[in-house]
């Protein structure tokens, strides 16, 4: 059964996907890839959430819903985060973070 | 089960490292694609298969497919990306390391925690979530719903053209 596995496997995948996203967000110099980074670490939490649900209180849907509110605000997110980036492709004509610096200084 | 676990989170680890690692931005997606489809493989692993369904529909279905689209409409499919220096990665992987490092201290302490070992194999299914979803937690559930219309408005005004 899937409780011969223990709670910490699951925490461990989970840390090492967030950990993945971290990086990639401060390594990454592409607009979009970062996006994906932040999608790497927006689904690390919901394993999180569904894991502790699973196997501390299997009888109640908290995790559950607070999972499918992580993955509908990603949605949200994404959507108006690619509408930036069109936006910005049409001023600078690429999404490179370091050419964006008109409201840095 | 065990022999599934370890299998499905070998793929999502990897993919994930490929998803950073990888030079174009279309191999990222695809790797980002494998990612989520073994992350899904987890919840259903986890008695979860709604969210499982849910998870699929979403980002594949939805999120992966507009990130291609707009790659492939900018034409940013460019291998040639430059790179941060190296003190900036060995930055980067310091400090999420040390990050990674405080987490993992934490989840070594779960040992005291008290695990269920009884369960109801249909919890995750749509009919349970559902009663939850529209008696417990109805106000945020319809919030959602609100910001989803103002993300489709914004969407639309940030991608229109501005006359100038």
């Amino acid at each position: 059964m899937i409780q011969d596995i223990p709670i910490q496997y699951f925490l461990i995948v989970s840390t090492t996907m967030f950990f993945i996203g971290v990086c990639g967000f401060i390594i990454r110099r592409n607009l979009i890839t970062m996006l994906m980074a932040i999608e790497l670490i927006l689904n690390a939490v919901n394993i999180n959430f569904v894991v502790f649900n699973k196997f501390l209180f299997p009888h109640q849907l908290q995790g559950h819903f607070f999972a499918l509110i992580v993955v509908a605000i990603a949605a949200a997110e994404a959507s108006v985060a690619i509408a930036l980036f069109i936006n910005i492709y049409r001023r600078f004509t690429n999404i490179e973070v370091e050419n964006i610096s008109e409201m840095k200084y | 089960m065990a022999f599934l676990f370890y299998l499905l989170s070998g793929i999502a680890l990897l993919s994930a490292l490929m998803v950073v690692l990888s030079k174009s931005p279309i191999n990222s997606v695809i790797y980002l694609i494998v990612c989520f489809l073994s992350i899904a493989g987890h919840y259903i692993l986890l008695n979860a298969q709604f969210l499982a369904v849910v998870h699929i529909i979403v980002y594949t279905g939805a999120i992966m497919v507009v990130f291609l689209f707009v790659i492939m409409l900018l034409n940013l499919n460019k291998t040639n990306e430059p790179h941060k220096s190296v003190l900036t990665k060995f930055m980067a992987v310091i400090s999420g390391g040390m990050l990674f490092l405080v987490l993992i201290a934490a989840a070594k302490g779960v040992n005291e925690m008290i695990v269920a070992k009884e369960f109801d194999a249909n919890i995750g299914l749509v009919a349970n979530l559902g009663k939850v979803l529209y008696t417990d937690y109805m106000i945020p559930f319809e919030a959602s719903s609100v910001l989803f219309l103002s993300a489709m408005i914004g969407a639309v005004m940030l991608g229109k053209k501005d006359k100038k």
